[in-house]
């Protein structure tokens, strides 16, 4: 009677420990964040699954993620100052800490171990151990008579370094955090007016903001930073007449095919083509509204771009090979977001105002899954973790 | 002469009604998703300035129904007058000026 109650109470425990013991990878993990409800799921791109939500994550408009190099921890920057740490692994929130007023994004150094985040007020940026979550340096963006700026534009780069941009100030900051007691702050000051937005390419080499109170981009070689920076396509649209623009664009993208860099026009229904060689625009390639997200399939051979409203039903893409239009869709009401597999056979799209994700298969154009959620925003694949400014 | 006579009839126009029911809900989702991208979904700020109402409180009328309407020139705010009209304009206002956080 005691063994087989010793045999019962055992085999229940194995059975337990068993249950509990199901491996999970998280390379192929990634987080949909639910704006409205301030919740993230956690997805599986493989299976096209939702593994979990987590709740509690504070003001997500506008909300981005950054991975850990293990990928085991997502870093979810909210714009309510909110910086939670959530373990794919356990499903839950491992750490938050409310670091500001109001925040716009951030980043993961080179080495993994901090994590900055870009203020809007008090504008600046803030650095963390991506460990604890501790501050380990504050950094304001202070101009001209003692005024601070909101900062946008942040992404980490080679040689332990935080690169952004002062959107009040017009100036690019290069921040080397090798030494925390000391970060070694780079400025190049009259970079252009309200730099909105910037984006590294992915070899880490250069770091381009996109200007909104003028025409052009900004330019800093991180490879000769003493040479400062320089402005492209200032000539650019001068004479066009700017259309109103009612959702900023985000630079996001970056073919590597053929040395080229696809941009989102501010204020024009278009998509422009810079040859990298030289810095020349190449092609303005007309699209059916304001571009939002330029991005570029991991291969280079496609560019999917979505619209700022009124005209966020949308979806086009554009073939690299010979820069045209080669596909429309129409996934529904505010597409938002776009992300791809690592290797690009499948776009994940969040589309807000029905309610759900749609999956859809690269090449054939077809839809492979949809996924319901919560008015979905952003869309991050833990893939992310070892791309240099992502 | 023409800019004054135009302010006038949107002036006028602001106040001749209250949009349907069916028509706050869409103004409120446009507030908070649309607006919200620059100004916030809890209306408390980003790149365009807090909204809530203690934030508005010492701003008149008239001067946020026309940035509304007409966006403001030197920032990112657009004119908005293709997609809501004045007396929507006008019901926003009011709505803000109530909205607590």
């Amino acid at each position: 009677m005691m063994f087989s109650r010793f045999l019962l109470l055992s085999t229940l425990l194995i059975v337990s420990v068993i249950g509990h013991a199901e491996l999970r990878a998280t390379g192929d993990l990634g987080l949909v964040i639910e704006r409205e409800r301030g919740t993230a799921l956690i997805i599986n791109s493989s299976q096209k699954t939702i593994l979990k939500r987590i709740e509690g994550l504070g003001d997500l408009s506008h909300a981005s993620v950054v991975f850990s190099r293990d990928q085991r921890y997502a870093y979810v920057f909210g714009r309510d100052g909110g910086l939670s740490k959530i373990d794919l692994l356990l499903d839950k929130i491992e750490k938050r800490i409310i670091q500001a007023g109001n925040s716009i994004g951030g980043a993961i150094s080179q080495d993994g171990r901090l994590i900055a985040v870009s203020n809007y007020s008090p504008g600046g940026i803030k650095i963390f151990s991506s460990d604890t979550l501790a501050l380990v340096a504050d950094i304001p963006a202070i101009y001209g008579d003692e005024q601070q700026s909101k900062v946008v534009g942040l992404v980490d780069a080679p040689g332990q370094r935080f690169v952004f941009s002062l959107f009040d100030a017009g100036e690019i900051w290069l921040v080397d955090v090798n030494n925390l007691q000391q970060p070694l702050i780079q400025k190049f000051k009259e970079v252009g007016s309200q730099p909105y937005d910037a984006l590294l390419s992915p070899d880490g080499r250069y770091y381009i903001a996109g200007l909104f109170g003028e025409s052009g981009l900004a330019l800093l070689d991180l490879w000769q930073p003493e040479l400062g920076v320089t402005r492209i396509l200032s000539d650019y649209g001068k004479q066009d007449e700017k259309l109103p623009v009612y959702k900023m664009p985000h630079l996001e993208g970056w073919a590597v095919a053929d040395d080229l860099m696809f941009v989102p026009a501010v204020g024009q229904h278009e998509v422009l083509v810079i040859n990298k060689r030289n810095w020349q625009l190449l092609k303005r390639i007309p699209v059916l509204g304001q571009p939002v997200f330029v991005m570029a399939r991991p291969d280079g051979r496609q560019i999917w771009v979505n619209f700022a409203f009124p005209d966020n039903q949308h979806l086009q893409v554009i073939d690299v090979k010979d820069l045209t239009l080669m596909k429309s869709l129409t996934p529904g009401k505010a597409v938002l977001h776009m992300e791809f597999t690592p290797r690009g056979e499948d776009i994940w799209v969040s589309v807000r105002d029905e309610d759900r994700v749609i999956v859809y298969d690269t090449e054939r154009f077809t839809e492979k899954a949809r996924i319901e959620a919560e008015k979905p925003s952003g869309i991050f694949f833990s893939a992310r973790a070892h791309k240099l400014g992502l | 002469m023409k800019a004054c006579l135009l302010a006038l009839v949107l002036v006028t126009e602001a106040w001749a009604g209250t949009p349907s029911d069916t028509r706050q809900q869409q103004l409120i989702h446009l507030l908070k998703h649309d607006c919200g991208s620059c100004h916030g979904l809890t209306l408390q700020g980003g790149l365009g300035p807090a909204l809530l109402a203690e934030a508005i409180a010492d701003k008149a009328d008239a001067f946020l129904l026309t940035t509304i309407l007409n966006g403001r020139k030197g920032t990112a705010m657009p004119p908005w007058r293709d997609f809501i009209s004045p007396a929507e304009a006008q019901w926003l206002v009011s709505y803000l000026r109530h909205h607590q956080n």
